[in-house]
Parts: C-alpha cells; sequence; structure tokens
C-alpha cells in the first residue's frame, strides 16, 4: 500500500529538527532518519503520522567519534559505516561483526544506527549492543538535554523512555579495554530475517578467569538487557564448557521469551540458551 | 490539503522536474513521473528489493525513500546500465548464464551488483552470496545468478 498523507519538514540543524519536533509532537509527528523501519509500517498504515520531519539533511548528526572513553554515534550514522571498523581495538571489531546481521547490504546503506535503537524492535542487533555495553541514549527537545542509561531507556516491545518530543541525537557506547573479549550469536530462519534470540557477550581475562562478564539477550523478551544470573555464572571461573553451560542454564531460567504464531516460548528459551553458549564460544576461540 | 513539491531528480544523469506529493516514495516517482519504467515495484514494503536503485552509487530500495529525500542526489536505474545497443557486462552475463527466467527481479539485482561490484570489485564468495540474498527471485534458485554476477566480476575486472 502507499503510506498516507503526512507533512513534510527538512530542517538543517539540530536545534531546527528539535523546534519541528516540538510543534509537530501532538499531532503524531514522528522523526525520519534511515526509514527503514518506518516507512514499511507506514506502508502498511500500521503508522500514519501527521508529519515527518527528516533529519537526513540535518549534518552535525553524522558525526561518528571517539569522545574520550566514549565512541559517539549520531543520528544519521548509518549501518554500513560500521562494516569496516570504525575504531581500533575490540569495540570496532565488535560492530563490525554485529552490522553483518542487520537485515541486507541496501537496508544498511539508509538505515541508522540510532533509528534502531529509537524504534526499539526487541530483535534489533543494535538494542542488543546499547544494553550489553550499558550505552547512553542522549535526548534533545526544545527544551533540554538529557542522557539516558540503556537499562531505563528500552520500555518494551517498540517503547523507549524517548518523548514524543524529542530526538535521540546521539548514542554513546564505552571503547572497550584492548583485552576484552565478545562473541555474538543470533539465530534466524533465513539470512536477513529478523532474529528469533540473539547473544551478545564480553568478558576479559585475568590470570585465567573471566572478569568483567557481560551477557545481554535480545529477540527473546520485549527488550533486550543484560542477564545478571548469567554473569554470575562466568565471573571468577575458568572460560569452557562447564562455565558457558552454566551460564547459558542461568539465560534459560531468567528470561520471560516472547510468544508468537511460529514461536513457542520454550522454543525461544531453548534458542535464548543456545545462542547464549555459542557466543561464549567463540569469545573464547 | 498537503501541497505538492517542486522538485528535481536526476536519474541517469538527466534532470526531471516533478511535482509530487511528500507520500510519494522515490519508485513511483521513478516510474510514473519521470517514465522509467525498468524499476519494478514488488513488495513495497523493502523486503523483495525489486525496486532496488542506485543512490550516489549505494544499492537502496527504492520503495523506502520518499521522492522529496532524493533531490540532488544521483540516481541510477537499469535504463542506465547499457550504452546505447552495449549492454553492460552484467546484462550480458545474466543472458549468458541464464540468471533470469520472468525478469521481474532482474532489474532490482543488476542495480544491486552494479553497486556491489564497483565499490568491491574482487568480492568473496562469501560475501557475494550474503549481498545476493538481499533481494527475492522465485524463478532461478540463484545459483545462476551467482555465476552471472561472478562472470560479469571477472570480465568488469579484466577490463579495467
Amino acid at each position: 500500500m502507499k503510506p498516507a498523507p503526512f507533512r513534510y519538514h527538512a530542517p538543517k540543524t539540530i536545534d531546527e529538527a528539535v523546534e519541528t519536533l516540538a510543534q509537530v509532537a501532538a499531532e503524531d509527528g514522528r522523526v525520519l532518519a534511515g526509514g527503514q523501519s518506518l516507512v514499511p509500517i507506514m506502508a502498511f498504515r500500521l503508522a500514519r503520522p501527521g508529519h515527518l520531519v527528516d533529519i537526513n539533511g540535518v549534518a552535525a548528526l553524522r558525526r561518528l567519534a571517539v569522545d574520550g572513553d566514549r565512541l559517539s554515534i549520531g543520528a544519521c550514522v548509518r549501518h554500513a559505516a560500521f562494516h569496516k571498523p570504525v575504531v581500533d581495538g575490540p569495540l570496532g571489531r565488535l560492530l563490525a561483526a554485529v552490522v553483518r546481521h542487520i537485515a541486507h547490504y541496501p537496508i544498511r546503506t539508509r538505515g541508522t544506527f540510532c533509528g534502531s535503537v529509537a524504534h526499539a524492535d526487541p530483535a534489533s542487533e543494535w538494542c542488543a549492543v546499547a544494553a550489553a555495553l550499558d550505552a547512553e541514549m542522549v535526548a534533545k527537545s526544545a527544551t533540554g538535554t538529557r542522557a539516558i542509561a540503556a537499562q531505563d531507556f528500552f520500555r518494551g516491545i517498540m517503547t523507549t523512555a524517548l518523548r514524543e518530543d524529542e530526538l535521540l541525537t546521539e548514542v554513546r557506547l564505552p571503547i572497550l579495554p584492548a583485552d576484552t573479549r565478545f562473541g555474538f550469536y543470533e539465530f534466524n530462519r533465513r539470512a536477513g530475517d529478523f532474529a528469533l534470540a540473539m547473544a551478545l557477550v564480553t568478558y576479559r581475562l585475568q590470570d585465567g578467569v573471566i572478569s568483567e562478564p557481560r551477557v545481554a539477550v535480545g529477540g527473546v523478551e520485549p527488550q533486550p538487557r543484560r542477564i545478571e544470573q548469567a554473569e554470575r555464572a562466568l565471573a571468577g571461573r575458568a572460560p569452557g564448557r562447564a562455565a558457558f553451560e552454566a551460564a547459558a542454564a542461568a539465560v534459560g531460567a531468567a528470561v520471560d521469551p516472547l510468544e508468537d504464531a511460529t514461536t513457542s516460548a520454550s522454543y525461544r528459551r531453548d534458542l535464548a540458551q543456545t545462542v547464549t553458549r555459542r557466543a561464549l564460544e567463540q569469545a573464547a576461540a | 490539503m498537503i501541497e505538492k513539491r517542486e522538485l528535481t531528480l536526476i536519474v541517469n544523469g538527466r534532470d526531471y522536474s516533478v511535482r509530487v506529493d511528500p507520500r510519494r516514495t522515490l519508485v513511483d516517482a521513478i516510474r510514473d513521473d519521470c517514465g522509467q519504467t525498468g524499476t519494478h515495484i514488488g513488495c513495497e514494503h523493502g523486503v523483495c528489493g525489486a525496486c532496488t536503485v542506485l543512490i550516489d552509487g549505494e544499492p537502496v530500495r527504492s520503495c523506502l525513500m520518499f521522492a522529496v529525500q532524493a533531490e540532488g542526489c544521483q540516481i541510477r536505474t537499469v535504463e542506465g546500465l547499457a550504452k546505447g545497443d552495449e549492454l553492460h557486462p552484467l546484462q550480458q552475463a545474466f543472458i549468458e548464464n541464464h540468471g533470469l527466467q520472468c525478469g521481474f527481479c532482474t532489474p532490482g539485482f543488476l542495480m544491486l551488483a552494479t553497486g556491489v561490484l564497483e565499490r568491491e570489485p574482487n568480492i568473496s564468495d562469501e560475501d557475494l552470496i550474503d549481498v545476493l540474498a538481499s533481494n527475492l527471485c522465485r524463478c532461478t534458485g540463484y545459483e545462476n545468478i551467482v555465476k552471472a554476477v561472478r562472470a560479469a566480476a571477472a570480465k568488469m575486472t579484466a577490463g579495467r
């Protein structure tokens, strides 16, 4: 179907964008970045925004830079930017490994990192990254700017802490220490499909045992999150089958999986365990 | 009433002045306002890839962009591939390798492959298969499409 009519705004600056958003928020004004999620749901008429605020012309939002110990990803940075590591060390390699799982190449040339985070599909890879690494989301409105921690940001299926008049201008990821190991594994029925389950894990080794473990699961529950019980199962143990099985079992016990017409909760729980174990094996390899 | 927008689309190097609703998708504008009907519309929600065109050299789904967003961009469609009567190496290779049957998906595959080979002429088999999985073909089973793109890549690299 064709999208329903809307009024189109193309601001050139961040200030102009948030002012426009403030004016149109009440009439279901939406931000248009890459459009790879919003435009399909408009074509299905599941969304009928009265206004679109197209931020593609805001040059300041294309910023992708290291600021001290953080990588700042501007709202118009596209998925394809991450195909090659954008920063030296494990973070750049991690993002390059994950991006290959996001939809397909022609989607990655348009879709944006921040758009994916703001859209908050449960199966979004970048949302899982944001949750795993405790990203910070920078939300700007005409009345001010605030930073929102990942654990407070994701509130459910396609639901975030962003207000209607707020623009997600930037997501900040911590630069990972050089000795950080990581693994990412997702399961879907066909390449490029929405994942039924994914896991992102990172840890460091100290005297042969795991320290600072992070285990995040996406696509399983309404929003991605770190699974504390799995992290506890890993901390202080040597990487290997026993520790990994324990962590996977902890994930299985901790999650409350989504159910849909083709995927039962118990199947998803099973997948969550498997992707966790495989991500951990990858990290250890 | 929402006002139509006057804009200029640059398709295969030629300027087209069009007057469109903001909700007009790029693919509709290319086909109906610019008259370039080589680009096909399949699913209209970004899944099938039949409408793939190049925007400033990058393959995109033209059903997921609005025409107003493409002003000032270099848009390339399947009509821009051949030079007069001489087919582009990819078009020739699709014929020679039976990379199409009904032909509905072909313009999208050609533009996808063009964008990728121009950027990465020595793309690995694994990456090529990953990229070609972006678009749907229900006739060929993909094997001949992969073969065709490989053959064209070899020819294009040799012709450099």
